[in-house]
């Protein structure tokens, strides 16, 4: 008996592609893109990675179509568009990540991070962003002091407290925030400063950055405390614990991980913002501690000045591409420590 | 400490919907009264308006009077969360805190009320989990985090850190429904054991448990779907088992319901 039923055929395991047919018909595909390149003498090496990818989708389909059946097939085709759409999205990235390096290792040095332009010419070689990463910092960090607090607090009223037309009012203007185009929330701190007839100064420029990073946090930090269960809330509750402290200390403890991260992405967007600092804070070659008072520098800024009055000069644009390296090394930092944090306050599972 | 619960009139709604309608009994101190009835019928939503939790729920409302003790739970100027000092819950589904460990846990009632001393604190632990019948199963690992622990476990922490608050009275809604025979077991030994402390309330959807562990048993109802539930009758366990006054109360404990 037992033997017949092992010779029946298996309903359940269906004739599959051998595992390294993908890659068989990727070179072949490449090879026959190549072969008509060549024969109809197309210039472009785009075109013949068009022909290839053509081709490879619908020799994968008709293959597996035939051997394996159309679902099959079909699944095929959907990881095929998957890896696609991912590495049409990584190539931009890692090619600007490429270039930025490239360019940007020529002067990024100790002497570059420790010194700035003072009387250094845009168009000479030699000065530095030392200034400049003592702007973004102050401004960033001042930015994020005002920002952050505002934005938590503003997404704990929403989700634990906030009823009715009040909280409704207050999404629909967060929402609006959030597309403000940083050169408007720029603008409307200078119509401030002319009001009072000010001189740019760093503060200013933090004002600016807070007010597009608020609608950033309301909304990340929001998220996050709708991720906390009702039932924790309540189990607190239950123990004759006031709201205020059920918040405090079960609500934030538990999604702080979240939290801090949305933060942390906030903070890497304004960053790199410009606009505003163009308007506000001027730019500066000299070294400026106080945020409070007189014109500043910024890595964003920084970068811009060097590209716009470097009159052609190498050694400028060299600086802009430095100043960039360690604007995006800046804000990858800050992902990281971000991750970081998500992970270590993560809620614990596990004996 | 325990305390006698009078109820009368109770009625709450969700928004505009009425869940349990003009309901009175009174629940005698040391001693555990079963919640029985079709789901639906409100027995959660009775229970949370014992301790003021059914107006966390958004739309929450109550009208009618809960007496503890001779003093309204619903009277002007009563604390909602002095109230819930007094009259400890636990919920259906375990709910440790995550980030807390074990310790902490069991130390949440306490730490997060504010008024203990850090001397004390070891002890009240101690004794809440082995109250809890859990003590020897965690006292190793009291800092691991009290989400490690089986469900059963997680439970009886649970029940752990609501009794460290020493209230005067525990609600338990469906403490069971999740566990294994042997940590239900385990549970209804330890609500025997409470009961000397407490005054005890349990919903249950298990009649032989309501058999086993209650003094007395409440059966709730409801008309139609839709309508609000009512109490039935409230009576003596081994009355309500043998020899109800009401036919549907027979009809719902011999599965002749519906
Ligand atoms: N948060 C809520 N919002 C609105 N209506 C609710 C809410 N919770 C419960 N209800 C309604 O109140 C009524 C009673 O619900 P309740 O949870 O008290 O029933 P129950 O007897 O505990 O049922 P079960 O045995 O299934 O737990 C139901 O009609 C339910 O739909
Ligand atoms: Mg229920």
């Amino acid at each position: 008996m037992s033997t017949v039923i092992d010779k029946r055929p298996s309903t359940l395991r269906g004739a599959r592609l051998p595992k390294w047919s993908p890659y068989a018909i990727a070179a072949g595909s490449a090879a026959v893109a190549i072969g008509v390149g060549t024969a109809a003498d197309l210039a472009s090496r785009v075109q013949w990675g068009l022909i290839a990818g053509l081709l490879f989708i619908i020799s994968t389909y008709v293959i597996a179509a035939r051997v394996e059946g159309r679902r099959q097939a079909k699944d095929r085709i959907a990881t095929c568009l998957v890896w696609v759409a991912f590495l049409l999205a990584v190539v931009p990235l890692v090619s600007l990540i490429w270039v930025t390096v490239e360019r940007g290792v020529k002067v990024l040095d100790v002497y570059f991070l420790t010194h700035s332009m003072g009387v250094v010419a845009d168009t000479e070689v030699g000065g530095g962003i030392y200034a400049a990463i003592i702007g973004s910092l102050e401004q960033v960090g001042l930015a994020t002091l005002i920002g952050a607090p505002i934005g938590v607090l503003t997404a704990i009223y929403l989700v634990e407290y906030g009823r009715g037309n009040l909280s409704r009012a207050i999404t629909f203007f967060v929402d609006v925030m959030t597309g403000i185009p940083s050169i408007v929330a720029g603008l409307f701190i200078l119509s401030l400063m002319l009001m009072w007839d000010m001189q740019p100064f760093g503060f200013a420029g933090s004002l600016a950055l807070a007010i597009l990073m608020m609608p950033v946090i309301v909304r990340s930090t929001e998220e996050m405390l709708k991720l906390v269960p009702n039932e924790l809330r309540e189990a607190s509750l239950a123990l004759g614990v006031p709201k205020w402290r059920t918040i405090l200390k079960v609500v934030l403890p538990t999604s702080i991980g979240g939290i801090t991260t949305g933060i942390m992405l906030a903070v890497a967007r304004i960053a790199g913002e410009t606009a505003p600092v163009l308007l506000l804070v001027f730019g500066n070659p000299f070294i400026n501690n106080n945020p409070f008072e007189g014109a500043q520098a910024s890595l964003p800024l920084y970068i811009y000045q060097q590209y716009a009055n470097s009159a052609g000069s190498g050694a400028a644009y060299d600086r802009a591409w430095a100043a960039s390296l360690t604007l995006i090394a800046f804000v990858m930092i800050l992902n990281l420590v971000a991750r970081g944090i998500a992970r270590w306050k993560a809620p614990k599972t596990g004996r | 400490m325990a305390k006698r619960i009078d109820v009368s009139g109770l009625t709450a709604y969700y928004g505009t919907h009425k869940a349990i309608e003009d309901i009175s009994m009174t629940v005698e101190p040391r001693s555990v009264t079963a919640f029985i009835g079709p789901s639906g019928c409100g027995k959660s939503t009775f229970l949370r308006t014992l301790n003021r939790m059914h107006e966390v729920t958004p739309g929450g409302r109550v009208e009618g009077k809960v007496l503890l003790d001779d003093e309204d739970l619903y009277g002007a100027g009563i604390d909602p969360v002095s109230v819930r000092r007094e009259v400890g819950m636990v919920f259906q589904r375990p709910n440790p805190f995550p980030t807390m460990s074990i310790f902490d846990n069991v130390a949440a009632g306490l730490r997060l009320n504010g008024n203990y001393k850090k001397s004390e604190l070891q002890d009240v632990v101690e004794k809440s989990l082995k109250g809890a019948n859990l003590w020897n199963e965690v006292k190793d690992r009291l800092n691991k985090p009290g989400s490690g622990l089986s469900g059963g476990q997680q439970q009886r922490l649970c029940i752990a850190r609501a009794i460290a608050v020493e209230p005067n009275v525990l609600l338990m809604d469906e403490p069971c429904s999740a566990l294994d025979p042997i940590s239900t077991l385990a549970i209804e030994d330890l609500i025997g054991e409470l009961k000397e402390r407490f005054t005890i309330v349990i919903v249950t959807h298990n009649m032989q448990q309501a058999a086993r562990v209650s003094d007395r048993t409440a059966f709730f109802n409801l008309a139609a779907v839709g309508q609000p539930g009512k109490l039935i009758e409230i009576d003596d366990t081994e009355r309500i088992f043998s020899n109800p006054s009401v036919q549907a109360t027979e009809d719902y404990i011999s599965g002749r319901f519906g």
